[in-house]
């Protein structure tokens, strides 16, 4: 099912890249090519890791769910969990 | 003299000490409670009162010593892997991450994962959750706030010995590199072992210059190619024109020979539109302009002489100051002059005395700036000595408008972009002063202290909104200035102009009417009664003088008799022999209190007969 919902994430219209990285920046899965995948599991990585200690400081009982990064090219979409962080790359339609 | 109040001390007691004394309270006023007035009153129940309970926090400001940045880039190798899989090896990593896609753990993150991101991305796809609504209704602001402007950055030279930014260019695209040319512009006072250097800064970089120019003699102008942006073109101190295109190098690409350039410093130089975008004109003090291609600097194309009686006499030019060019009037040209004179040139006459089309006087001294309205080019603002001056080209015999003199000398102006009726001017105290005529005409619209010393150019950004300004010590302050003054207001254009048009006209007249009043004093000095006239109006003063205070004393007469009549009829004995004992009393002497006139002055010619 892994596979599946990957794939169809994938296939939504817009959606540039899609990646899994683990707890320790290292990235499982990817559709990009290797060292710009690399960048964005490092960089990303340590950015949710500092938004979801800010939402953790503000309020110890709340919790990081979604990190949406809207810049001028495209939107990056991070969804993290416990030890995996799942990172998408869409151009929204504007 | 009048006596009107005498204040009286005893000798001894001047420098006594003040000895105050205790006294008894005195009751100077009770005022009893009066309940009557309680009844003009309500109670009010319930009482509304807001009430805020919040950390209380204090503001403070600090500014913190100014430090050094640095750019410079990291290199990332991939890390996060566990201490036995070899990052570069593929099949460790291959199957490290086989490993990891069997985990339980991950499968069921990646789904949940999976559904949350799936939302939101079919949510991007669905809505633009940032488009602009009410697009249209973007509102007319009558912003009420008051211009201002504020520093953002400030660029120091980085040589010790401290020269003077005498000439800044924006980049034409973008602009988001300065030139600034450095130079001592004191006569022959360049101190031993000044840098010849001038830079190009970035403006996100105020540390350290982005490109160095060296040349062979400061630069005292340096303009950037509007066609093509990594050709910048120099004037020097020396009189040579130096031409650097910064894709190869620092150094000089092309210099124009000793002997066919100027005698004395550039101070002007501007690129022309031509179709290759490689011609350009200079300016000196040696009375000369020329024309220069940059492809072949060995001589100039052509050469004018700033000869205002149009002899082309080298030893009657006056020296240029400032150039102007406007790309829409590609013929004409204008040159502002040491002696406070502008000529205006036209490049294309056929002989080289017409070359010189006319000349506006009216500045004391040099005319440092030049340049002509943006939107209404037949309107130009030149600043020299005290003042800044906006003339017309139709009237040549004054300026249309003026500001009053100023108590430093003014260096540089320019007009802004964006809004024709708002110009800047710098002074040799530092000040920066914007004025915006739609606002107020007699005083500018905002003076700010930029710095401590004098500020020798300025120059606007093409946004209108970002000015930069450079010093006597050679730092350039890039100041931005507030959206009012930087946004075409509605109706400005047609207030401008008609600002414009209505000076014009009033000059006009005037000019009609001086015309004619020398034409009459032509007339004068031909001779007829017009002489006559003048003796008469000289010997008459006097007679004059006398013939009023004849007139006065008679008004005086008068009143006193009517008064004397008065008192004789209301008033008994005593009183009036009173009166009459004042009245006979001769003028001259003080005793006569005069309560309604004063007392006349000795004159010999005019008594008054007392009875």
């Amino acid at each position: 099912e892994v596979e599946e919902t990957l794939k169809r994430i994938q296939s939504h219209k817009g959606v540039i890249g899609t990646m899994v990285v683990n707890a320790e920046g290292i990235p499982i899965r990817t559709t990009l090519d290797n060292s710009t995948t690399v960048q964005y599991a490092g960089l990303l990585h340590q950015l949710t890791m500092k938004a979801k200690s800010t939402v953790r400081d503000i309020d110890p009982q709340n919790d990081l769910t979604f990190l949406r990064i809207r810049s001028k090219k495209h939107e990056i979409m991070v969804a993290p969990d416990k030890e995996y962080l799942l990172i998408v790359i869409q151009n929204p339609c504007e | 003299m009048e006596i009107v109040y005498v204040y009286v001390k005893k000798r001894s007691e001047f420098g006594k000490q003040c000895n105050f004394s205790d006294r008894q309270a005195e009751l100077n006023i009770d005022i009893t409670p009066n309940p009557e007035l309680a009844a003009l009153y309500m109670e009010r129940n319930p009482v509304d009162k807001g009430v805020q309970c919040s950390a209380s926090m204090s503001e403070h400001e600090a500014n913190t010593e100014r430090f050094e940045m640095e750019n410079c880039g990291v290199n990332h190798i991939e890390g996060g892997w566990p201490k036995d899989v070899n990052p570069l090896e593929l099949e460790q990593t291959i199957r490290f991450r086989k490993k990891v896609e069997k985990d339980e753990n991950y499968i069921n993150a990646i789904t949940q994962l999976g559904l949350i991101m799936e939302h939101c991305i079919k949510q991007n796809n669905a809505i633009d959750i940032y488009q602009e609504y009410f697009d249209e209704e973007e509102s007319v602001e009558v912003t009420e706030e008051a211009p201002s402007a504020k520093t953002i950055n400030v660029f120091r030279d980085p040589q010790d010995i401290k020269r003077t930014a005498t000439h800044l260019s924006w980049h034409p695209d973008g602009n988001k590199k300065l030139a600034v040319a450095y130079s001592c512009l004191k006569f022959q006072q360049a101190p031993m072992g000044m840098s010849h250097e001038s830079y190009i800064w970035d403006l996100e970089n105020p540390n350290r210059p982005e490109i160095t120019l060296k040349p062979s003699s400061p630069l005292v102008t340096l303009e950037y190619n509007p066609k093509d942006s990594h050709v910048l073109l120099g004037g020097c101190y020396n009189g040579q024109i130096a031409c650097w295109d910064i894709r190869k190098g620092s150094l000089v690409a092309e210099l124009s020979t000793i002997e066919f350039s100027h005698r004395d410093p550039v101070y002007g130089t501007i690129w022309l539109q031509s179709k290759t975008g490689t011609e350009c004109f200079s300016a000196s003090t040696d009375g000369q302009v020329m024309w220069w291609d940059i492809r072949k600097m060995s001589e100039p194309m052509e050469v004018v002489v700033m000869d205002i009686t149009r002899k082309e006499q080298l030893a009657n030019a006056l020296g240029a100051i400032s150039l102007e060019f406007e790309s829409t009037l590609p013929t004409k040209f204008m040159v502002g002059t040491e002696q406070g004179i502008v000529i205006s040139c036209n490049r294309k006459a056929k002989t080289s005395a017409e070359k010189i089309v006319c000349t506006y006087s009216g500045h004391h001294g040099p005319i440092y700036a030049l340049q002509r309205n943006p939107f209404y080019p037949k309107n130009f603002l030149t600043v020299g000595d005290w003042t800044a001056r906006i003339w017309s080209e139709d009237s040549r015999e004054s300026s249309i408008m003026w500001t009053k003199y100023h108590m430093a000398y003014l260096t540089d102006g320019a007009w802004s972009p964006v809004r024709p009726a708002v110009f800047f001017t710098t002074k040799m105290d530092g000040t920066l002063d914007i004025w915006d005529l739609v606002f107020k005409q007699c005083d500018p619209a905002l003076s700010l202290k930029v710095c401590d010393d004098a500020l020798f150019c300025l120059r606007v950004q093409d946004n209108g909104c970002l000015i930069a300004c450079g010093s006597q010590l050679g730092t350039t302050t890039l100041l931005e200035v507030s959206s009012g003054l930087s946004t075409l207001q509605k109706n400005e254009k047609n207030i401008a102009s008609s600002i414009f048009e209505r000076e014009t006209r009033r000059e006009k007249i005037l000019e009609v009417k001086h015309r004619e009043m020398r034409l009459k004093e032509k007339g004068k000095t031909e001779g007829r009664e017009d002489d006559q006239k003048e003796d008469e109006l000289a010997l008459n003063l006097d007679d004059l003088v006398s013939k009023a205070e004849e007139e006065f004393y008679e008004v005086i007469y008068s009143e006193l008799k009517r008064k004397e009549a008065e008192a004789m009829k209301k008033t008994a004995k005593p009183v009036r022999t009173v009166v009459g004992e004042d009245l006979s009393l001769p003028p001259e002497e003080s005793s006569w209190t005069p309560y309604y006139w004063p007392p006349p002055p000795h004159h010999s010619t005019c008594t008054l007969n007392m009875h």
